[in-house]
């Protein structure tokens, strides 16, 4: 009898468990962080897990690192996570799940617009990725130094020479290091290479460097000068990223081109040392004033298994009241048209930060086309590298400025050759 | 003790005899050889002849049935140049100027270090104080992951590091280490030499445990100068061990990856790009993911560390014939 109850209960213990993980369904979303995204994510996909029975999202949170290196191996292996928040929009696009059967599309179209474009790719032009995020690159300036300097800041529409000319002057009046100093990084450059001359694109569309040279020599002499801080993009090799926000918060450079996304830290590791503001990307001699606007989004990806639940979670964070909470909680620039529209009052922003988030709001209409259309081109991310090895190389005097873009060319042409 | 494991050996007696009935006992090695040769083959074997695959064919998708077939051209397009010498006038010159970057590199950093690695056994095997204390000191830094050497040298070495701040101190004036191509090149040696040092000294320090004191005995009644004895008696017995040495520091130098990229990034420029970050960079940090490229440049990396390895192998195998 003893024996018989025993095993009943092994079996209806073995049963549960089956039943238990048959109706649970495990959604791991692979996410990085520029500053609190994952953890407010993870939170606001409580509620999502409250208001879904069964369902169990774990938020993996890994370094940007594993975004750009792991995850497209993993897909290409078949395997990685269900969803994820990427920066290649359209490079992953042939991994991405199509979720036009799950959304209403007429709320996308109307919350995101252009932004669904940067997803696209080619054939697939469903919907594809909630942009969480948007950025914009430009440059803080160190307020305080100019003041110290005695220098009157250069005001609206000044060119990238007067910028330049006036940073010097602040750095020989004051104890700065670097008049001015720029991520390395083939994005960061985009803008003021558009405003340049820099097409990005040949006339079929495809992907070129054509015009680009003018702000190479600019910008290698800039490096070559001292007007650029020379460590950010001579320290390094490859196409390995850096940044000068260190140096920039130690109130070494005057001028530091980067982008909506360093507010939330520059809010909090500048504090009172100096005030700090941002202004609009300079004018370049093409007549252009623009930045490069980008950032992240979420996407789901074809392989999950559970579909449905993916893109439920995905159109639960573009719902205009919890991206709108995203936004003020991460101090991110929205996408959400609606939400853009309503105004974010960004949570425990300082009165600089709120400036700064508002004057990068401002500079989105500045932003040219080109610009705009780079961003969801699919072989941007290999422009990017090839921009930043070869123009380190020519700041270091390994190549010429015009070697240093023939190389690039014959780079392009023969990324563009492999790529499917 | 012997209680406990004479059960536990007829449990396995009796599957092994059963085993043996059937295959001979000539064959029975085989079996025991199996686990290991099936790891070695699936961990191993297999992805060098993955690798061959990979290198030709082309695109960007990992899944081999995805690539199409490109034969010998991933080769052609490394090995495409004008004049060697000149990393210029190649197809492929990130990896001429790795290659080249390589071979300084090996020749620099293996030099100093079998030189130091001697020095510093030779003073080792002395009968100094605190004796056991230094040889744990020079062997400390082997002991630390390549990434915190790394980065304890680039905060000593970066533009506001230890080092320049000391310079500014002494009034001699920093150096802005990282962003010259010599100097960061020349500290990458340093920093190679300095992290590797202790393994080498540790190999030459038992070669020279291993000569017989009375040869050094019979050099002393002799009256034999200290500088004839290292060079008739210590140089060539531990000529053998040197040679050893000499082999795992180059293989060793061909790889070098790690230290280096966590340091300089394969900065300034292409610098310290070494061929393994070419490697790395070609076939995954890199976009498009040039696995082709890449399986091909490792491929001709594992026929010089092939050939190293025959060297090292027939050297150990004379050593051990006497």
């Amino acid at each position: 009898m003893k024996k018989t109850h025993l095993l009943t209960t092994a079996l209806a213990a073995g049963l549960g468990v089956a039943a238990g993980a048959a109706m649970s369904q495990e959604i791991r979303f692979m996410c990085y962080s520029d500053g609190n995204e994952c953890e407010v994510y993870d939170d606001l996909l409580t509620r999502f897990e409250a208001e879904n029975d069964g369902v169990d999202v774990i938020v993996d949170v890994v370094p940007y690192q594993a975004i750009l290196e792991n995850l497209p191996v993993q897909l290409a292996a078949g395997t990685g996570p269900d969803l994820a928040k990427v920066t290649d929009l359209g490079g992953l696009n042939e991994f991405y799940l199509d979720l036009t059967p799950y959304v209403d599309t007429g709320y996308w179209d109307a919350s995101f617009g252009e932004t669904l474009n940067w997803y696209r790719n080619g054939d697939r032009q469903g919907y594809y990725g909630m942009h969480s995020q948007l950025t914009i690159t430009g440059p803080f300036v160190n307020a305080t130094l100019f003041e110290q300097a005695g220098v009157d800041m250069p005001g609206a529409g000044a060119s990238w020479d007067d910028w330049a000319t006036a940073t010097r002057a602040v750095t020989e009046a004051t104890d700065a290091d670097f008049p001015m100093a720029m991520d390395r990084s083939g994005h960061r450059v985009a803008g003021p290479a558009v405003s340049y001359g820099a097409k990005y694109f040949d006339a079929d569309g495809n992907g070129s460097f054509e015009g680009f040279d003018a702000f190479a020599e600019a910008f290698v002499g800039w490096n070559e000068d001292g007007t650029m801080a020379r460590d950010v993009w001579a320290s390094q090799g490859g196409s390995t990223y850096a940044d000068a926000a260190q140096e920039f918060i130690n109130g070494e450079v005057v001028f530091y081109y980067s982008g909506s996304w360093q507010v939330g830290r520059m809010d909090e590791q500048v504090g009172d040392f100096f005030d700090w503001q941002v202004v609009g990307s300079p004018c370049g001699p093409a007549g252009a004033c623009s930045g490069m606007p980008g950032g992240a989004g979420v996407v789901g990806f074809e392989q999950t298994e559970h579909p449905e639940v993916v893109a439920a979670i995905i159109d639960f964070l573009a719902q205009e009241e919890n991206y709108a909470e995203a936004a003020a909680r991460t101090k991110n620039l929205p996408a959400h048209l609606g939400v853009a529209s309503a105004g974010v009052e960004f949570q425990d922003a300082s009165p600089a930060a709120q400036a700064a988030l508002n004057g990068f709001a401002g500079a989105l209409p500045d932003v040219s086309p080109i610009a705009f259309a780079y961003q969801g081109y699919s072989g941007n991310r290999a422009m990017f590298g090839i921009t930043v090895e070869r123009l380190s190389q020519a700041i270091v005097g390994e190549l010429s400025v015009g070697d240093a873009m023939m190389r690039a060319a014959s780079d392009l042409e023969a990324a563009m050759a492999e790529a499917n | 003790m012997l209680k406990i494991l004479t059960p536990m050996m007829r449990i396995i007696e009796v599957p092994m005899l059963a085993l043996q009935r059937k295959i001979g006992i000539n064959r029975l090695a085989w079996a025991f050889l199996l686990p290991n040769l099936v790891l070695f083959g699936l961990f191993a074997f297999l992805p060098v002849i993955l690798n061959v695959f990979y290198a030709m064919t082309g695109g960007d998708n990992v899944l081999l049935a995805d690539r199409p077939d490109v034969g010998m051209r991933n080769f052609a397009q490394l090995l495409d140049c004008s004049n060697h010498f000149d990393p210029n006038s190649c197809r492929e010159d990130k990896f001429w100027r790795a290659v080249w970057n390589t071979i300084w590199f090996v020749v620099l950093q293996v030099g100093f270090m079998v030189g130091f690695a001697l020095l510093t056994a030779l003073i080792l095997n002395r009968d100094i104080r605190a004796r056991g204390f230094f040889r744990s000191v020079f062997f400390f830094p082997v002991l630390l992951s390549p990434v915190v050497v790394a980065l304890v040298w680039k905060w000593i070495l970066q533009r506001e590091g230890v080092l320049n701040a000391f310079l500014d101190w002494t009034g001699a004036g920093g150096i802005n280490w990282l962003v010259d191509a010599q100097w960061a090149f020349g500290w990458s040696v340093f920093i190679s030499v300095w992290a590797h040092m202790g393994f080498y000294t540790l190999i030459l320090l038992a070669g020279l445990q291993a000569i017989p004191r009375d040869v050094y005995d019979a050099a002393l009644m002799d009256r034999a100068s200290a500088w004839r004895t290292f060079r008739r008696i210590t140089l060539p017995l531990l000529s053998p061990t040197m040679l050893v040495v000499l082999i795992l520091a180059l293989i060793k130098g061909v790889q070098t990856f790690d230290e280096i990229y966590a340091f300089t990034g394969g900065g300034p420029g292409t610098a310290t790009t070494f061929i393994i970050q070419y490697i790395y960079e070609r076939g995954f940090a890199g976009a498009p993911r040039l696995f082709g490229l890449a399986a091909a440049a490792s491929l001709l990396v594992a026929g010089v560390l092939v050939v190293l390895t025959l060297v090292q192998l027939r050297i150990s195998k004379e050593n051990a014939d006497g």
